[in-house]
């Protein structure tokens, strides 16, 4: 059982609903992203953290253009995990990061670098089941956790093959789209995570769309947790590291409540 | 010939080691559906039927091959052109659009999107949306709206609605990850019609079919025009549809192909010369031959023409370099602009920037090359703008 998996059980035996913030690295800047990373994992169970890409394909306007930022800032996604070395405040770290950056070090170094990094997870949003065995070898090797990704149009076949290569936790994926704040978490959500239950026992997080405390309850009531990531991005760029930990304060307390 | 394409599709939807489908688990299920669907309608006599008739009524096909002799005497060598500028649109991308469109309906879609560099593929798409009553979205960089004005009249006349982007380069590159982006949030009701031999499987294996009429009409036509076979095939490569088109007709004969990418202000400099100075990695759904830096950041592209300014290159050029089947060779934008006027003032044709690039290759290197088969890929109204500023007329 990888580190990550053990300890999201773990929490999870003790009836705690899961808090997964994204954050972008090296935004807002290159000294603030520590302190950003620290603050943000106070109330978390694992932070997210993504590495600035060219080419986002699955990301809305905010997380897209907080990795512009970054780039613009001279941090690529290998500069990144560098920077993220030694970072971590009381969270494990999972890295969040498009296929091109991996296949260009190679599986196995980018697993390394991650792995000296203090990354403990991978999410790689644009390598589907059919193209993953190599990364999942390499993760393997290295101890990191293999996080997984279903669809709203993710066949309940694909769900259960998919479901089982995962080594992390399942993210469901509550609505058709790319990232960004949704007004009201998708009806699709509950169908997506009941379709994760039936294929496996690990965790399963429901990510995409969710930006505030109430839908982050709604979503916790039937999943096991919530991935929490543009409206955390817009909050570390317009209110600092502050801004963003109070409002993770006020998540956990929503997640807190539905504890029986 | 459909050797590459027959290969591609019983394996694991690659080319070699090229291709393959790097997307977002919400789009898998849309594109094993599109597999699908492609193999029953590409083996149903009706759909061939259909296709067929609009390829002749709508695009006006076949397309003639032509001795541009004035042309050859520059170029010392005997140039013939097939002339899909004089196709209906004024390019070869029509030849997809219609194709994936009626595709599209037989899968019961609703809403067609498409990205577009030069909008040649955007008008295309537009027209074939237009026929067929269908909703019409295209995205194009902001930078190409403003060098391809025409082509946004066109397109919004056509009754397509046109989304300008401003990310990354605000070029083509950037209109196909806005186009993914769509098609992940509508994928249910829509199809996207990718203008090129690049995305994930099947996309280049569709897009590769649907062009293949270009060089099995080229071949047909320059055996009864010359009684044999030309020496060489030449087609500029940004995506690389029209060169796909035109050279899977000539596979298995002892032809050489050769595909001309954009040098831009030179291969030292800014360009778009995915397989002459690239490396392996993965773009917009597949892997091929990419421009990037060392952490897999994809580089900014350039080129004068919008439609070859392109940091990729389809996954079948990526293979068709690897197993030296076609060489790849790139001509400046210098050099292209001076073959786009050479053409137009010996032969009367205003060529697109695009394919004056492979025109640019043959007036560098033709001397002495017998017979050379050129695709004249579109035509020109659309760059003259771009001409006349770079020349500053």
């Amino acid at each position: 059982m990888t580190k990550l998996l053990d300890h999201l059980l773990s929490l999870r035996a003790e009836g705690r609903k899961l808090l997964v913030p994204y954050l972008m690295a090296g935004v807002p800047q290159r000294d603030s992203y520590g302190p950003a990373l620290v603050a943000c994992s106070e109330d978390a169970d694992a932070v997210e953290v993504g590495l600035p890409y060219s080419d986002p394909l699955m990301d809305g306007p905010v997380i897209a253009s907080a990795g512009e930022r970054a780039i613009r800032d001279g941090i690529g996604p290998i500069e990144a995990l560098e920077l993220t070395a030694g970072l971590g405040g009381s969270a494990p770290l999972i890295a969040m990061t498009y296929y091109n950056p991996i296949y260009r070090v190679g599986e196995r170094a980018f697993c390394a670098r991650a792995s000296r990094a203090g990354v403990t997870g991978l999410i790689v949003p644009d390598l589907p089941l059919e193209e993953s065995a190599g990364i999942r070898n390499a993760a393997r090797e290295h101890g990191l956790a293999w996080i997984t990704l279903v669809a709203p149009t993710s066949p309940p076949h694909r769900v259960e093959a998919i479901a089982k290569t995962a080594t992390g936790f399942v993210y469901a994926v509550s609505t058709l789209g790319v990232t960004g704040a949704r007004d009201e978490l998708s009806a699709v959500a509950s169908k997506v995570v009941a379709r994760c239950r039936d294929a496996t026992d690990l965790p399963v997080l429901v990510g995409l769309g969710v930006s505030n405390p109430e839908q982050a309850g709604a979503a916790a009531s039937v999943a096991d947790g919530v991935v929490i990531g543009s409206a955390v991005v817009k909050l570390v760029l317009e209110r600092g590291a502050e801004g963003a930990a109070s409002f993770l304060a006020e998540v956990r307390g929503a997640l807190d409540a539905l504890q029986g | 010939m459909t050797v590459a394409s027959d290969q591609v599709r019983q394996a694991t939807g690659r080319f070699g080691e090229f291709g393959g489908r790097y997307v977002p688990e919400a789009l898998m299920s849309a594109l094993i559906e599109l597999e699908q669907a492609w193999q029953e309608a590409r083996s149903d006599a009706a759909f061939g039927t259909r296709l067929d008739g609009l390829l002749a009524d709508v695009v006006g096909r076949p397309t003639p091959l032509y001795l541009a002799e004035r042309f050859s005497e520059r170029a010392g060598c005997r140039v013939l052109l097939k002339r899909e500028d004089l196709a209906h649109t004024g390019a070869h991308k029509i030849n997809n659009t219609l194709g994936q469109v009626l595709l599209a309906t037989r899968m019961g879609k609703r809403r067609i999107i498409a990205e577009t560099g030069a909008g040649q593929h955007g008008v295309a798409t537009a027209t074939a949306a237009a026929f067929f009553g269908l909703p019409c979205v295209v995205y194009m960089g902001a930078v190409d709206m403003a060098r391809q004005q025409l082509n946004v009249v066109r397109m919004r006349m056509l009754g397509a609605e046109v989304v300008g982007v401003e990310a990354g380069s605000a070029t083509l590159k950037d209109a196909i990850n806005e186009a993914l982006r769509d098609w992940v949030t509508n994928v249910e009701d829509t199809h996207y019609v990718i203008g090129s031999v690049v995305g994930p499987h099947p996309y280049p294996a569709l897009v590769g079919d649907l062009q293949a009429i270009i060089g099995t009409e080229a071949r047909a036509q320059v055996l009864e025009l010359e009684g044999g076979l030309p020496d060489e095939v030449v087609a500029c490569v940004g995506g690389g549809s029209n060169a796909i088109g035109l050279f899977r007709g000539f596979y298995d004969d002892d032809v050489r192909l050769i595909g001309v990418e954009a040098a831009g202000e030179g291969l030292d400099k800014r360009h778009g010369a995915s397989i002459t100075a690239g490396t392996q990695g993965v773009l917009h759904g597949a892997l091929s031959l990419v421009l990037q830096d060392d952490e897999g950041l994809i580089t900014h592209p350039h080129s004068i023409s919008a439609g070859l300014d392109y940091p990729g290159v389809g996954p079948e050029h990526a293979w068709l370099a690897s197993t030296g089947r076609a060489i790849y060779e790139s001509a400046t934008d210098e050099e292209a602009v001076k073959a786009f006027r050479v053409l137009a003032a010996t032969e009367g044709i205003v060529p697109a920037l695009e394919p004056a690039h492979a025109l640019a290759h043959v007036l560098r290197d033709g001397a002495g090359k017998g017979l050379v088969l050129v695709g004249l890929s579109g035509r020109g109204d659309k760059d003259v703008a771009a001409v006349a500023e770079s020349l500053a007329l």
